[in-house]
């Protein structure tokens, strides 16, 4: 055997040189994400994270086109100031219905990932229209636009058909409705139900009249009951501290 | 048909790369500006006015838009057409496909500023654009790696010259990640609305996948191809080793894949993907590096040129700030350092020493050599261009070490306790903290955004003055045929 590599013969050649390039840039993203797919422990086995309610995942929509992602993350990290300041840190789990994921990369404001049921509705209103008349720091623009818009409640069934095609067990039949009701128990399973989605919405709007406005169901109710979901779907109180170090 | 007589601009197709060329400048002016309002109005909120379209959730992606896609990416197309038709010695093997990826590329980034300004968002990072946008961009961009691999394909030597190389690993890893950072699931046919169809743990990987490599192939591997056909050509001199080239070339792009994961570090990542990912990250270091020094010391020799060139001066400029980045980085991906550095403005200083420092001095360098070529005549001011020079080193200057400043101060108070073991600030303290950097940030910016318009000038007068120069050229030989 007499193999003489030279350099030369992928200089010259422009086939080879695409074909050697694609492999070399191919490796790393192979190695580190398919097995994130496969690997059982990436995500843990956790009891009660759910998917968004049709109201809040309409909140998320409006999150993710204001870009608060831009400067608050949802990433809580495993350090005593973060415990003190946002609480237990944030698992693969509570994200696991998320698309896309807004963990952030900058705060700017803070951490956002476990901000549900620790402020009022009323607080979270007055905060989003007025941010400075809260907290006089603060750097956050004002959307009085939220209060002002109708929330478009119409797609909200496509909405939920296309997260449904993407891996969110939103419920379409009955056998689907009940495989959630042994997943998620009755209440949460009504929730998911595809063909009830508007009615559900308007229905926890009105129940909950998150902006405290009940002529209208407005884009700030989405938001807010959006903001007051994030993070409390764990009890960390069922599960000793460090229940979860394995998958970290 | 009259039949034409052979000349430099039948030869090669100058047209498209002019056309990329101003297109960069304008949306380095754009980009820029949209950079320094948003800046500002971290520093004074008042300036988003209450309004949707200004706000800096919605106005950010046009700056990020702007100035990697619209200012970097037409930036790259100018050049890379330019040096593939030089070192290959032919004309592009298409007009029309030039002209595609030009009106294209150019209606991608109009369009994607439109959208994010009217709420459409994926709300990945430097990706924002939904899903009829990628679909464009996907086809743009194949266009334009047969199209540069086609002219490959045709060149008149055998071999192929280290420039293309980074431009085809550029060209085909933005193929790869594009692709898949952008696999969404409509709301359906007509609606710009879509979902990613990786969710939580999986679609943050993938999405810092692409996001670190936007930076790697994007931003660096194809500004190196930039590198090693420029820099030698100002300072007339070979690259400084061959050898060193293809090392840097297949290191880079090897490594540059694995490290994205670094951008997780302490979240919901398992543990061993963003520990691989750091030691890429820190092996990195050394082609990046080994094509710094590359750079670097094709100079030598030449090293009066850094006193007597302004032009030279921007792409040794750039080198080294390419060299402090690319330490900074692989330090901000050790876990110890990234636990401080993280969500804090350090990254966002990081990445400008490498936007700013690297990316825009090395294409500024390199539209200055090539555009008064492009239009046969000389830099209407070398005065502008010094000018330029110092407004945008001192601008640089101002804004990292303000987002340094602000950076490490936050992640510090951040962290504090007092003595009973309560956490000694209050998230607000530390946004209070942050004003004057800001505002400095801001103010540092404005010097950029200075530099870069009075090149906007500069380059305006350039191309007025070459297309006087040749109507008055061809005025003359007009007169003369007339006398014979």
């Amino acid at each position: 055997m007499n193999f003489n590599f030279k350099h030369e013969w992928i200089e010259t050649n422009i086939g080879l040189m695409a074909v050697l390039t694609m492999l070399a840039i191919s490796v790393g993203g192979l190695v580190e994400i398919a097995p994130l797919f496969f690997i059982d422990k990436t995500i843990e086995k956790v009891e009660g994270v759910r998917p968004y309610t049709p109201l809040e995942q309409r909140g998320r929509d409006i999150y993710v086109r204001e870009g608060c992602y831009t400067c608050h993350s949802q990433m809580i990290r495993p350090f005593r100031d973060e415990k003190l300041r946002y609480g237990h840190y944030s698992l693969a789990a509570e994200s696991q219905y998320d698309h896309p994921f807004q963990w952030g990369s900058k705060r700017t404001g803070p951490d956002l990932a476990r901000v549900g049921a620790k402020y009022s509705n009323e607080w979270h209103v007055q905060h989003l229209v007025a941010p400075r008349s809260m907290v006089p720091e603060s750097v956050m623009p004002n959307y009085p636009w939220l209060l002002s818009t109708k929330l478009d409640i119409s797609d909200v069934a496509g909405r939920m058909k296309a997260l449904r095609k993407v891996g969110v067990p939103y419920s379409l039949t009955q056998a689907d409705y009940d495989a959630n009701v042994a997943k998620f128990g009755e209440t949460v399973a009504k929730q998911l139900h595809i063909p009830d989605a508007q009615k559900n919405l308007v229905e926890q709007a009105n129940f909950g009249n998150y902006d405290g406005d009940r002529s209208g169901i407005s884009e700030m109710d989405a938001l807010v009951a959006y903001l007051q979901v994030l993070g409390t779907m764990v009890d960390f109180s069922k599960h000793a501290d460090d229940a979860f170090v394995d998958n970290r | 048909m009259a039949v034409t007589t052979y000349s430099g601009a039948e030869q090669y197709n100058f047209d498209i790369v002019k056309k990329f060329s101003v297109m960069a400048l304008v949306w380095a002016v754009v980009g820029m500006f949209v950079g320094v309002y948003i800046a500002s109005e971290l520093a004074w909120p008042f300036l988003n006015f209450d309004s949707p379209y200004f706000s800096f959730g919605r106005f950010r992606p046009v700056h990020t838009s702007a100035v990697i896609f619209g200012f970097g990416g037409s930036a790259l197309f100018a050049t890379s057409y330019y040096v593939v038709q030089r070192t290959c010695q032919t004309r592009l093997i298409s007009d029309g496909m030039a002209s595609f990826t030009f009106w294209g590329w150019q209606t991608v980034i109009v369009l994607a500023a439109l959208s994010y300004v009217s709420g459409y968002s994926q709300g990945r990072e430097y990706a924002e654009m939904e899903w009829p946008i990628d679909i464009l961009i996907e086809v743009v961009w194949v266009t334009y790696l047969i199209l540069f691999v086609g002219t490959i394909m045709r060149r008149k030597q055998p071999h192929i010259y280290v420039a293309n190389w980074f431009y085809l690993s550029f060209i085909l890893a933005t193929a790869l990640l594009h692709t898949f950072n952008n696999l969404s699931m409509p709301v359906d046919l007509f609606s710009m609305k879509s979902y990613s169809l990786f969710s939580g743990t999986q679609d943050a990987m993938t999405q810092w996948w692409y996001g670190h490599n936007a930076v790697g192939f994007f931003l660096t591997a194809a500004f190196l191809g930039m590198m090693y056909y420029f820099v030698p050509k100002q300072a007339g001199r070979p690259i400084y080793s061959y050898r060193l080239s293809i090392v840097h070339f297949w290191a880079l792009s090897f490594m540059y894949m694995w490290v994205g994961g670094h951008h997780l570090h302490w979240t919901a990542l398992p543990d061993w993907t963003s520990s691989l990912a750091a030691a890429f990250s820190i092996l990195l270091l050394m082609p990046s590096w080994g094509g710094m020094i590359n750079g670097i010391m094709t100079l030598s020799g030449a090293w009066d040129k850094l006193r007597t060139d302004p032009v030279m001066r921007f792409m040794i400029v750039a080198l080294s700030f390419y060299g402090m980045s690319t330490f900074e980085g692989p330090m901000m991906s050790l876990k110890e350092v990234n636990a401080l550095s993280h969500y804090t403005d350090w990254t966002v200083g990081h990445v400008h020493s490498g936007a700013l420092g690297w990316v825009a001095m090395i294409s500024f360098g390199s539209l200055y050599h090539m555009m008064p070529k492009l239009w046969d005549t000389k830099i209407y001011s070398q005065k502008l261009v010094e000018w330029h020079f110092w407004l945008a080193t001192i601008g640089i200057v101002l804004y990292i070490v303000a987002m340094w400043i602000s950076g490490i101060t936050q992640g510090l108070m951040w962290r504090a306790f007092d003595e009973f073991g309560n956490l000694q600030y209050s998230f607000a303290e530390s946004v209070a903290a942050m004003m004057p950097f800001y505002a400095m940030r801001a103010i540092g910016g404005m010097f950029f955004l200075s530099g870069a318009s009075l090149m906007a000038f500069n380059m305006f007068m350039t191309i007025r003055q070459g297309k006087r120069e040749s109507a008055a050229l061809e005025a003359k030989l007009a007169a003369k045929m007339a006398h014979a």
